[in-house]
């Protein structure tokens, strides 16, 4: 696919959901009809605790521009405590990150419940806005993967 | 190498009019494993899963992707489809193009896009997913009920009544819950305890119900089908098996200066107590931080008047344990503390009450034996003005912004019961709005009004100020005739917010079933779920849901009831197959993953490991399927990479990874 300069900049982003409360959520915004940004695409993992620090290295790897996770408020994990373990992976990891390159706009960790569709359609809004204003992400990408 | 089907659904227009239907099954042809792909209407019909059937039949195919509304709709149902066409219900998967894609895009072309990617990544996990099995867990045919206030006693009664044996854990030492402390019931005006001692009564009767009162739930473990539980009961300081009830040690007892939880410290108690007098077990306890023998080896009293010899200073707290095959939360309601509402004067004057503080005043039983009167001079009020919505419907984080919904109706009853046996009492209500739906509350209502000439002022009271003659003046606003005023009452009545017991969030915390920012406890579907917690086999009822009139928490009960009745009447469960799996070969025993498992899923075993090159005895881990929900913690944690998830496996997540970033 050519790249054509004028075109406005699409970003790729992954965003990571939890079974039960943030892919609940994401459901919700779209019952009720509240619209974000087509460049967001969503894996159901079962719980935040389930996101490998390898799948968001490899989402950045393979192109991603941004990549945000979200589970259950602390202390509404379905498994009680997943979430601790994904908010202390994910504060090392994004530091690791962004001291490599990988801006810290460009990951996120964002607690959706069952309820927030509204929370979610503002946040995925909002976070496409960031990727956007920070441009195409160059660390990190494999140069083999790009066509 | 996987035959994969995909089938994409229109949802009629729901999806078919922001997304190229067409485009995406043909651009799914293209994709690695795919040998059929093919639109309908509605997949979900007779007549689409007929399809996806056929296509099973004809192709040969053993993987299915299914583009369509979100997997929380109907993955079930076409899990189950393609069992019955012959395939592993576990290698189908969702592309959920409706909820993330068609209904929150506008532009055709954007949309289409972005479900040729859902369709992609659904496509690449298939080509990975492998057949599995769930296992099968064992149900104990006994239920928990903690909390035995009406909810309660309802469902408790209803599950009993199906033949399973029940417990009801009860904190205080007596059931009935707040429906005891009150005098009369709207729409119908019949005596609270009337209708409520008989139900208590039959729950303790009843030769399938076992009730531990003064008991706290402490500890559960397990999951559903196959509950443990911890109960704590506490020492109460009197033998049950003794005691006859005979009420002598309350007269006796020295101690009399606790104020009464029950009559909500309106008055006293003694501190050897049954909290009222249809209290069951009727059985007393001694409140030993009340207690002059606990606090200082002196009296005996009671002992010594207790012709039963029932009284056993030295009784402990005991554990018990129990299994259980399903949970019922029914742990009910609290008025909201008004020390944030310092303007209605709830602190400076005696006479500024709550609602619930005036239920026990009407009561016959209750502190000034149903005689409506002021607490601070014992005079008969003249004129009462009842404020509505105190702490409800509150914009600001001070009180609640929910409403809870009982407080229009009471408060007419209310207002009717005074204006029936005091005539000459004035009675205004100040009220943001009645709202009265339900059968026969309109009209109730409006007898309030109408019959008994209730002075109903659409307005909000800004503030009450005690008066050094012992008035109180009451300052508000009149929306409908756009003015202040300013009036002079001698008792003052407060609709205090209901917010859920204190205790919820430990006992949620303990199910792990989880609580929405109010602390009322989320049900697993808001209309379609709505007395199942989100966690299999905790079941809700009563208010600790939501707020409720007795009428609906007695329905809700029941409806709680039937759900933990259809799961005790199983003999076994199917268990969710997507569970953890240790790679022996690569497993060093390090017991990082039992550090994370928050259901002790993982142990240790030294076993015979083969596999090129390796053959000697090693300490690996091993997953109990039973126990593991699948969660993933020890997944990540895992420093080998030997531990993944069957289902959500590392390579099926990178495979999503990588067709969303192509
Ligand atoms: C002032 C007032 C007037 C009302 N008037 C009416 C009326 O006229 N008509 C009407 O239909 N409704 C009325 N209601 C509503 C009615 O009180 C409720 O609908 C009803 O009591 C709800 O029952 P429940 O069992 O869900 O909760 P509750 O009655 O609160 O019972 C919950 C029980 O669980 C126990 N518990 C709590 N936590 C734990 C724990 N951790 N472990 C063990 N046990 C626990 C509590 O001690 C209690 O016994 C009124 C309410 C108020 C406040
Ligand atoms: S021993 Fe305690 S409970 Fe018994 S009479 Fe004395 S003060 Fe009351
Ligand atoms: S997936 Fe979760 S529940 Fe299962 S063994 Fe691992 S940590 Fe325990």
């Amino acid at each position: 696919m050519p790249m054509n300069d004028n075109a406005e900049f699409r970003p790729k982003i992954v965003a990571f959901c939890c079974n039960w409360c943030s892919y609940a959520g994401a459901d919700l915004a779209g019952s009720s009809r509240l619209t974000y940004p087509a460049d967001v695409k969503i894996i159901k993992v079962p719980c935040s605790c389930r996101v490998n620090p390898m799948f968001i290295l490899r989402a950045f790897e393979k192109g991603a521009d941004g990549v945000i996770m979200c589970g259950c408020h602390p202390g509404d994990c379905h498994y009680s405590t997943g979430n601790y373990y994904a908010r202390r992976r994910m504060t090392l990891l994004f530091s690791m990150l962004d001291y490599i390159g990988v801006e810290h706009g460009r990951t996120r960790v964002e607690w959706v419940s069952a309820a927030e569709g509204v929370k979610f359609s503002a946040t995925m809004n909002e976070f496409v806005e960031k990727i956007k204003s920070l441009g195409k992400n160059v660390r990190l990408g494999d140069l083999r993967c790009r066509s | 190498m996987q035959r994969i089907g995909v089938f994409v659904c229109h949802c009629g227009s729901n999806i078919a009019a922001t997304v190229d239907v067409k485009k995406v099954t043909e651009t799914a042809l293209m994709e690695p494993g795919v040998v059929h792909a093919e639109d309908y209407q509605y997949m979900c019909s007779e007549a689409g899963q007929a399809k996806i059937a056929a296509a099973i039949a004809e192709k040969n195919l053993t993987g299915i992707v299914v583009c369509s509304c979100s997997p929380r709709m109907h993955e079930t149902t076409f899990r189950t489809c393609a069992e019955r066409a012959g395939i592993n219900p576990y290698m189908v998967e969702i592309a959920n193009i409706r909820e993330h894609c068609s209904w929150i895009h506008k532009d055709v072309e954007e949309a289409t896009k972005k479900a040729v990617i859902l369709m992609r990544a659904a496509v690449a996990k298939v080509n990975l997913n492998t057949p599995l099995k769930p296992g099968e867990s064992r149900v104990t045919k006994r239920a928990l009920v903690i909390g035995g206030g009406i909810a309660g006693i309802q469902t408790a009664l209803d599950i009993a009544d199906a033949g399973y044996e029940v417990d009801i854990v009860e904190k205080t030492p007596s059931i009935g819950g707040r429906m005891s402390q009150l005098d009369k019931t709207f729409p119908t005006l019949d005596c609270s305890a009337c209708i409520l001692t008989p139900k208590m009564v039959e729950a303790a009767a009843h030769d399938k119900i076992n009730i531990y009162t003064y008991s706290e739930v402490e500890q559960v473990s397990g999951f559903v089908g196959d509950f443990t539980v911890d109960i704590r009961k506490k020492a109460r300081s009197v033998d049950m098996n003794k005691c006859t009830g005979c009420g002598l040690c309350q007269e006796k007892c020295p101690s009399k200066k606790t104020p009464s939880e029950f009559n909500r410290g309106l008055n006293t108690r003694t501190a050897i107590y049954t909290p009222f007098a249809q209290a069951i077990p009727n059985v007393p306890v001694i409140d030993r931080e009340a207690c002059i023998k606990f606090k200082t080896g002196k009296c005996g009293l009671c002992s010594k008047v207790c012709a039963a010899g029932a009284i056993d200073y030295e009784q402990k707290d005991e554990i018990i344990t129990r299994k259980y095959g399903a949970i019922v939360v029914a742990t009910g309601f609290d008025v909201i503390k008004l020390d944030k509402y310092d303007e209605y004067a709830y602190s400076q004057s005696r006479d500024v009450i709550t609602s619930l503080e005036l239920e026990r005043i009407m009561n016959a039983a209750g502190p000034t034996k149903g005689h409506l009167q002021r607490l601070s001079d014992g005079r008969e009020p003249k004129n009462i003005v009842f404020v509505q919505c105190v702490g409800s419907r509150c914009a600001d984080e001070r009180g609640k912004s929910y409403c809870s919904k009982i407080c229009c109706m009471y408060t007419a009853k209310h207002a009717m019961l005074i204006r029936d046996k005091y005539p000459d009492v004035n009675v205004t209500v100040f009220y943001i709005d009645v709202r009265t739906p339900g059968k026969n509350f309109d009209e109730f209502y409006r007898r309030a009004v109408e019959e008994y000439g209730v002075n109903y002022i659409k307005g909000q009271v800004g503030k009450v100020c005690p008066e050094p003659d012992g008035s109180l003046t009451v300052y508000a606003s009149d929306l409908l005739d756009n003015k202040q005023l300013r009036m002079s009452a001698d008792m003052v009545v407060l609709a205090a917010a209901i917010e859920p017991s204190a205790s919820v969030r430990q006992i949620a915390t303990m199910l792990t079933a989880s609580i929405d920012t109010n602390n009322f406890l989320t049900e697993a579907h808001p209309k379609l779920r709505p007395v199942e917690s989100p966690t299999a086999g905790v079941f809700l009822s009563g208010v600790c849901q939501g707020p409720k009139d007795i009428p609906e928490t007695v329905a809700q009960a029941g409806a709680a009831a039937v759900k933990a009745i259809g799961l005790l009447a199983k003999d076994k469960l199917m268990t969710n197959p997507c569970t953890a799996k240790a790679d022996e070969l690569m497993c060093n025993g390090c017991s990082q993953c039992a550090n994370v498992c928050p259901y002790g899923a993982i142990s240790y075993e030294t076993r015979l490991v083969m596999g090129p090159g390796v053959r000697e005895n090693r300490r690996v881990a091993v997953v109990n399927n039973a126990l593991c929900q699948g969660c993933g913690a020890c997944t990540v944690t895992c420093p080998s990479g030997a531990m993944d998830l069957q289902g959500f496996s590392n390579r099926q997540i990178i495979a999503e990874v990588d067709a969303i970033c192509r």
